[in-house]
């Protein structure tokens, strides 16, 4: 749950991150000698050059208009380069990207919404931005397991939901963990959605002022530390179905690129080494240890799609992933008897030199998998 | 190393660090400490370089490794690691990688390809954060601890010195902060610039080694340059008034560098390295009369003085002081004339969840031979009155392998290459 202090606003960030393809937003160094200005208005989406020459571009946006809008540079299949939003009627922002030469979009959106004014633009010169249609596949395969985890998990959702409104504590709490592993395994993705990793994922340090604490791990607590269910629990678990039934919904709408699958594998990985290897995630139930390796999972299945294209650039690379994922699943496969289960050993009973184990393993998956969205892209 | 710099070990300007006055002494302190035939008669504040002329780097090449006799440096990271590969090729070439990076960052370089202007799409090589930084003499020291000779077959190669070191009176050993299959200490005037240098590092071991434990250091509590003022520990004492001097080639020779004849060839031009984690009982000693801290040390708090003299650097009259008092115990004349070279640093790492402060001295001895520097000296102490004040809490052995000649260098190649 990455997303513990995850706002809106930030997580619209986060779904940014996991988008941009080559793309990011930040501050001008008030340079921008080749900058492309784009001025905003309710109505108007206007660019100073609609030619540029391909590399390091820079948009100078300015909203001219009456209403927040946000600017984005996409591909002609909408995927995102780049983007920035909350820009505020009457302010300047920049985006800056790295695109190769071919056709792109930018897009203003006044009051944030709808698919935006458009403008074709084209950048020259330079190396042909080509797309590799085994990476098209990849992500069309990975949307397809996103889809496919967030219709497996429902129904284990509804079991948990089932047996906390019947007041069946032992019930629940078996049906627990396994109610979020689909979640676990497809979390970047999930999160990219920011509304609702904050309604069902956070944990109770994770709550920003004012916000109702909600969710699996409002429930947890419920059940291992209160050890009871009222009323209350029974109305947050109907929320929690209402809340992923969304997330089912709209999870096949996604963003995903190559390189967001990439990095989502790493950020998965990021889960585990701040939150599950240290026990805090789970904190009342400490089944931190499925939460992991669904985790895991997800970031294997994310590589396996991409392996191929990522072979044949960085051929080091993907052998040391294959080596380093064998390693941390043989490792964790220490922490169950059953390798078809998700019946792990409680991390309260996972020792300090353990974790400390499983936390290098982490660290030796992490850092090269790092490199996977730059092996892709190359 | 690289011989001391001249221009570096003696700048025209009085230090920060004297004008304060602050610092800190090595504890276990005063093996070096008290007087001696050589010891310099200086009165008042000497001089060190103060931060901005501390920018400079300090050769990386050389036929001993930087940072053992380089004038002391004001802050430290120190690492241990694990290895965590049984592949030794791959461990050798992460120790070239080591070595490359270290060579960069010493020269106050970014590691690699840098921290920006790369691919957008992978996270740059370096860290970026000492970026505009001066190299600030950043020196990086490699040691390898007694089970990396467990590994990849070097059982035959573990150097006769580098014991297991013996069990001490009073010592309360954390293994979370003891031993490691290697080290990496990293001194430098920018705290910074020392950080930087261990975390780029073990991110590039990631997956072949693992960080045991670290320990950041600050105020140096020993100096390897006998003009500059002696520091004081964060007992409020100087100590260590008698450490060994980068410039004295003879005393290094003697006490710090190991030799061929010494049993293992390839450590020739090395050294070996205890390190001890001292917590002290900063709030109990605080509460401690002027007179019982005197009495302890052996000297006086203000000028530094041993017991019966006037200033710091007289030689000491060990008979004058208690049986127990540190200086006396740790004196060479006490000890056959055992005698280490010292670069030890105060820490505070906040508070211990008691509210009492989690400090005391990390304590970096090099020698030729533990058994002749280290482990007498140690003993001896056993019966020190300071003991009462403070606890060693972690322990780590070392080989210190020689210096990395040239470029085509690495970082335990007399170890590790066949034709070495």
């Amino acid at each position: 749950m990455r997303a513990a202090r995850l706002s809106v606003v930030t997580a619209v960030a986060t779904a940014a991150a996991l988008t941009a393809v080559t793309g990011c937003a930040e501050k001008s160094d008030g340079k921008g000698a080749g900058a492309i200005k784009v001025t905003a208005t309710d109505s108007k989406c206007e660019v100073s050059k609609k030619e540029f020459p391909a590399g390091h571009i820079e948009l100078d946006i300015q909203n001219k208009g009456s209403k927040v809008t946000e600017v984005y540079i996409l591909f002609p299949d909408d995927r995102i380069v780049s983007e920035r939003e909350n820009i505020g009627p009457g302010t300047k922002q920049t985006v800056t990207a790295e695109v190769k030469s071919g056709d792109y979009t930018i897009a203003c959106k006044p009051g944030m919404k709808g698919k935006g004014i458009r403008q074709a633009v084209k950048a020259t010169g330079g190396k042909v931005a080509k797309r590799d249609p085994r990476l098209d596949a990849a992500v069309a395969a990975y949307r397809e397991y996103a889809q496919e985890q967030a219709d497996a998990t429902l129904p284990e959702v509804a079991t948990f939901v089932k047996a906390v409104k019947a007041g069946d504590l032992a019930a629940a709490k078996a049906a627990y963990a396994p109610s979020r592993i689909g979640w676990e395994r497809t979390e970047p993705v999930a999160e990219s959605f920011g509304d609702i990793d904050p309604k069902v994922d956070v944990r109770a340090d994770g709550l920003e002022d004012g916000q109702k604490w909600t969710g699996w791990h409002r429930l947890e607590k419920a059940l291992w530390q209160d050890k009871k269910i009222g009323a209350e629990e029974k109305t947050l678990a109907d929320q929690l179905v209402t809340d992923l039934t969304d997330w089912q919904k709209r999870v096949g709408k996604a963003d995903i690129t190559p390189t967001s699958m990439a990095n989502g594998a790493k950020e998965l990985l990021d889960e585990v080494a701040t939150g599950k290897v240290t026990g805090e995630e789970e904190r009342y139930s400490h089944t931190d240890l499925v939460d992991f390796k669904a985790n895991v999972e997800g970031a294997q299945k994310s590589y396996e799609l991409l392996k191929p294209v990522a072979k044949e650039n960085d051929a080091a690379l993907t052998t040391e992933l294959d080596k380093q994922f064998a390693a941390l699943n043989t490792l964790l496969d220490k922490y169950r008897a059953d390798k078809t289960s998700y019946d792990f050993v409680s991390y309260d009973k996972v020792g300090k030199d353990q974790q400390k184990e499983l936390s290098d393993a982490v660290n030796a998956l992490a850092e090269p998998l790092s490199k996977l969205a730059a092996a892709v892209v190359k | 190393m690289t011989d001391t710099p001249a221009e570096e070990a003696t700048p025209a300007a009085p230090s920060r660090r004297s004008l304060i006055g602050w610092g800190g002494a090595g504890l276990a302190l005063g093996a070096a400490a008290a007087g001696g035939a050589v010891a310099m008669a200086r009165t008042g504040d000497d001089v060190e370089p103060t931060a901005a002329e501390s920018g400079a780097a300090v050769a990386f090449h050389g036929t001993h490794q930087a940072g053992i006799a380089t004038p002391v440096q004001d802050r430290l990271h120190f690492a241990a690691f694990d290895v965590k590969t049984d592949d030794r090729a791959e461990f050798v070439q992460l120790l070239k990688d080591w070595t490359a990076a270290a060579r960069r960052m010493t020269g106050g370089h970014a590691v690699g390809e840098g921290a920006y202007g790369g691919l957008a799409e992978a996270p740059p090589d370096d860290t970026g954060e000492a970026l505009g930084l001066k190299p600030s003499r950043l020196t990086l020291t490699i040691g390898f601890g007694p089970s990396l000779f467990e590994k990849f077959g070097l059982a035959d190669r573990r150097p006769e010195a580098l014991v297991d070191l013996p069990t001490f009176p009073g010592e309360n050993l954390d293994r979370n902060r003891s031993g490691g299959d290697l080290c990496v200490q990293a001194c430098a005037d920018d705290p910074q610039v020392a950080v930087h240098a261990i975390r780029n590092l073990a991110r590039i071991g990631f997956g072949k080694v693992a960080i045991r434990w670290s320990q950041l250091g600050f105020g140096k509590t020993s100096s390897t340059t006998p003009d500059a003022q002696t520091p004081r520990n964060l007992m409020g004492f100087k100590d260590g008034t008698r450490n060994i001097a980068g410039t004295e080639s003879d005393r290094l020779e003697k006490f710090v560098w190991a030799d061929a004849k010494d049993g293992s060839d390839w450590m020739a031009g090395g050294s070996y390295l205890v390190a001890r984690r001292i917590r002290m009982n900063i709030e109990t000693w605080d509460r401690t009369s002027l007179q019982e801290q005197e009495d302890v040390f052996g000297r006086d708090k203000g000028e530094g003085a041993p017991v019966g003299r006037a200033k710091e650097r007289d030689k000491p009259f060990l008979k004058a002081m208690k049986p127990d008092a540190h200086v006396r115990l740790a004196h060479p004349d006490s000890n056959h004339g055992a005698t280490i070279l010292r670069r030890g640093y105060s820490f505070t790492d906040g508070t211990d969840g008691l509210g009492r402060l989690e400090a005391g001295l990390f304590f970096l001895a090099y020698q030729r031979d533990v058994r002749t520097g280290f482990i007498p000296i140690q003993r001896s102490l056993g019966a020190d009155a300071l003991n009462e004040y403070i606890q060693h809490v972690g322990s780590a052995h070392f080989a210190v392998p020689p210096g990395v000649r040239d470029k085509d260098d690495w970082w335990g190649r007399t170890l590790f290459s066949k034709e070495a």
